[in-house]
């Protein structure tokens, strides 16, 4: 029994339709990339997961539960965190703060804001910094943290280096590792293909709503991912 | 003088009622974005609860917040769970029509039950006691309650916004309800509090409204729109502005109707509208809400 | 997408256009052949809808919805007085006049309430209205609080025709109004305001004037409402601040379309219906007959949005007026089509 897995999973927004028919899986402890063009499907297919879009019933499946359908509040409960795209810190409340609203749902686990500060050193002085004043890497990392906070067995990030600086990139892909040492799986939607391809042990390709290609990182060549990414 | 500083201190403390009128229509518009159009109607409901309490209990009118109060969490609760999540949404016509609509059913039912009678509730010699503070001015015990109470209950609000996780959890809805979700919020929980936590503070300005003046089941829309005016003058995401905003309007009633009788309303009207015209974001509005 | 099919007349609507012809002209005929109740009661109908086009213009097709609309009754009504009864100009001129008043106060009281968006607008536009009503009652020469009659004005016209004259001028209200919405919505204003229903700032960007549009559906409401507003209080006689600039105007505009359907033509007509059944059947019961209407407005706003007359049309593709293929371009789902960035469906259900 896979740890997560959706089947012919369809979804998308009123009368549009997002996925077709996406086979997915991953393992307990996995870092599974999802790569793609834009508007292949990416945010869809990890939305769907999270309950912010909701599919058919029966889709999608949990540690062996059904999950599609279940409401946002009811995902982070059943385990699964989601690190939204363009991180969307709550702008009235400090560091510490947004990261405590992370905790809401008080599912026992071995994170608190000490332990986040430690995994992002940077963030330790700015603990009572009203977030909107902290920089985008740091905001990142909030994100990050505040995800981390309701102690989820699945964490799922949205495109967590977009409009950062190389540098910046780099350092929250640092703390990958610290956070899957307790063995939390990871699922990272990506444009930087190459950053995807570094830390995930299995990559999935999306184009235009279907799986296009899935593999390790090392079986798969350039000349299949460009195919893969572009449908050339 | 003696007069003119007199005049401002009952438009003060006529303040505190209206204060307390608007904290809970500034509650739903900061927590759910929304504008309960029947909120001076709750108002009005929990007068006659007060009033029906009152009368067949035989209880005294301050105890009858032991019946109100309780009652009107669980209308509020009820009201925003069954009957207002179902319209949120990023359009704000559904849930302005459907309070709009309630709005007018209680007033009918509140006429029909109780008829166009002008009820009031005797609350003893309080009503008329009054503390002498030198010279020819004098306070009424009464309206320094009423007073004291807005201050309390908006502290207690406020230190319940940012001291406690549930604060917490209403600050962040507030701010991006999507993702108070991905956090495990659940809105439709989470506003049902808030408005059950706005309706037990209409039910205190209900019973003041009832031993303060005599109330008919029309005189919902007046109290709304000193409530707005009080929300809209002290700016939007500070209930203390909503204190000021609150005492702005009584000071403002209070003088013209010291000029005039029929002037009173229209002078607090006129000066919610220069607050509009020359400083549109409130008084005391805070940045993140302006 | 079925919306971008143009579609105009169908044989269905061709059908409707000839009935209603009919109809009209037999209507028009009526104080030939009916008596003075019957002749009122259709004055109503007529106004009510005209009353409702209004409000359906504002907050269906332009997006602003207010709670204030009462304000333009009552400026209509006291115009007539002041026309009529003080400057001796006569009673019937006085009712189109009267509207011109309205849009004429419209422009300045705009720029009060445009400060207030959405919601807070629709609160805003309350207490102007509430304003005006205090005003006028503090003018001792309109007879303050408790207003002034206009018998005086109209009893030197003859009793057959002042009746016959005002059924005229309701039932062309009634139509004209309906009519002219209609026109109104065909040409190029319609693409504009349907945009701006559905987003301001996409507009704006897309070069729609918001303002001018906005301003220009403001006023036009508000013409026709002193209009209504006069012509009503010409059959009323007895104008009083708290009857002219009354919530239940609003109250009743707003019921109606909820009812009948927001941004649709035939929807006022259908929620006047409702809305005249609902008294005749409750007519022994008080307001019992608001209190049901104020129920079945909540329902449907619960349970149909749009309304009768939207759930009609939806479920028979049945479209009278056929302004629907620009309707149809900026529904909800296909909005949200787009690659959203908030795709929830704000989830609050």
């Amino acid at each position: 029994m896979s740890f997560l897995s959706t089947h012919k999973l369809e979804a998308g927004y009123g009368d549009f339709r997002a996925l077709f028919g996406i086979d997915f899986e991953v393992a307990e402890g996995e870092a599974v990339a999802i790569i793609g063009a834009n508007g292949a499907g990416k945010s869809t297919l990890l939305k769907s997961i999270s309950g912010l879009v909701r599919p058919p019933p029966g889709s999608i499946r949990f540690r062996g539960a059904p999950i599609a359908g279940l409401s946002a509040p009811a995902v982070v409960a059943a385990g699964i965190a989601m690190v939204p795209e363009g991180r969307r810190l709550f702008p009235s409340l400090s560091v510490e703060e947004n990261l405590l609203v992370g905790a809401h749902t008080r599912r026992p686990g071995p994170w608190t804001v000490d332990r986040v500060l430690d995994l992002f050193p940077a963030l330790a002085p700015r603990r009572t910094t009203p977030a909107t004043l902290l920089s985008g890497g740091q905001q990142q990392m909030v994100a990050i943290g505040r995800a981390l906070m309701s102690n989820p067995a699945l964490l799922l990030c949205d495109e967590i280096s977009l409009g950062l600086a190389p540098v910046v990139v780099k350092s929250i892909y640092e703390a990958i590792p610290g956070i899957r040492a307790d063995g939390t799986t990871i699922i990272l939607v990506e444009q930087d293909v190459g950053r995807a391809l570094a830390v995930a042990d299995r990559v999935y390709c999306l184009q235009e709503g279907r799986v296009s290609l899935h593999g390790r990182p090392a079986s798969l060549t350039r000349e299949q991912i460009t195919a893969a990414y572009f449908g050339v | 003088m003696a007069a003119a500083i007199d005049t401002i201190l009952q438009g003060v403390l006529l303040g505190g009622l209206y204060a307390l009128f608007a904290t809970g229509l500034s509650l739903s518009f900061g927590i759910m974005r929304m504008v309960n159009v029947a909120h001076g109607d709750l108002i009005i409901l929990a007068s006659y609860l007060a009033w029906v309490t009152v009368a067949t209990l035989g209880m005294n009118a301050f105890a009858a917040a032991l019946v109100v109060v309780p009652a009107m969490t669980v209308v509020g609760y009820g009201l925003q769970r069954y009957v207002l999540n179902p319209v949120l949404s990023d359009d704000p016509l559904p849930p302005l029509l459907v309070t709009f609509g309630l709005s007018v059913i209680i007033q009918n039912l509140l006429l029909e039950g109780f008829s166009a009678d002008a009820r009031g509730i005797d609350a003893g010699v309080i009503e008329t006691a009054s503390l002498a503070l030198g010279g020819d001015l004098a306070v009424g015990w009464l309206p320094l309650l009423v007073f004291a109470s807005a201050v309390a209950v908006i502290a207690g609000l406020e230190l319940l916004l940012s001291r406690t996780p549930l604060g917490r959890a209403f600050r962040a809805t507030s701010d991006d309800q999507t993702v108070a979700q991905l956090m495990g919020i659940d809105n439709r929980h989470l506003y049902a509090v808030a408005m059950a936590l706005a309706c037990a503070v209409t039910g205190i300005a209900g019973i003041y409204l009832a031993i303060r003046t005599t109330f008919g089941p029309m005189m919902g829309p007046s109290q709304l729109l000193f409530a707005f005016e009080a929300v809209i003058i002290g700016g939007m995401g500070s209930l203390w502005g909503t204190l000021a905003g609150g005492v702005l309007l009584g000071v403002s009633q209070s003088i013209g109707f010291r000029l005039d009788p029929g002037w009173g309303i229209l002078t607090g009207h006129l000066a919610f509208l220069a607050v509009l015209v020359m400083r549109p974001q409130g008084l005391f509005a805070r940045t993140r809400d302006a | 997408m079925k919306g971008t099919v143009v579609e105009r007349a169908t044989p269905l609507s061709r059908g409707f256009w000839l009935v209603a012809t009919l109809l009209i002209l037999v209507l028009a005929a009526a104080p030939w052949w009916l008596g003075r109740g019957e002749l009122r009661l259709i004055a109503e109908f007529a106004y009510l809808i005209a009353l409702a086009q209004m409000w359906n213009l504002l907050a269906g097709y332009g997006g602003m919805i207010s709670i204030g609309q009462h304000a333009y009754v009552g400026i209509g009504a006291y115009a007539l007085l002041i026309l009529s009864l003080h400057a001796g100009v006569h009673p019937f001129l006085a009712v189109p006049v009267a509207g011109l008043v309205a849009a004429v106060m419209a422009a300045p009281l705009s720029r009060l309430v445009f400060v207030l968006k959405g919601p807070y607008f629709a609160i805003g536009t309350w207490v102007v209205a509430d304003v005006l009503r205090l005003v006028m009652a503090n003018v001792p020469a309109l007879g303050g609080g408790s207003g002034e009659s206009l018998t005086s004005v109209i009893v030197g016209v003859p009793a057959w025709e002042r009746e016959a004259v005002i059924y005229w001028m309701a039932l062309a209200a009634g139509v004209g109004l309906t009519m002219g919405m209609y026109l109104f919505l065909t040409f190029r204003h319609g693409l504009a305001l349907t945009a701006i229903r559905d987003s301001e700032a996409a507009s704006a960007s897309l070069g729609v004037e918001v303002d001018r549009v906005k301003l220009l559906v403001y006023v036009a409401s508000a013409a026709g409402l002193g209009l209504v507003g006069a012509l009503i209080y010409l059959i009323k006689l007895r104008i009083s601040p708290d009857a002219a600039f009354s919530i239940e105007w609003t109250v009743l505009m707003i019921f109606i379309v909820t009812i009948g359907g927001i941004g649709t033509i035939e929807g006022p007509i259908v929620g006047t219906a409702v809305y005249f059944l609902l008294r005749y059947l409750l007519a022994d019961f008080g307001t019992w007959y608001l209190v049901v209407l104020g129920a079945v407005a909540v329902v449907v706003m619960l349970k149909a949005p749009k309304g009768i007359w939207g759930w009609v049309a939806h479920r028979y593709d049945l479209h009278l007026f056929p302004t629907r293929r620009r309707m149809r371009l900026g529904t909800k789902a296909e909005a949200a089509a787009a690659p959203a960035l908030d795709t929830v469906a704000n989830g609050a259900g």
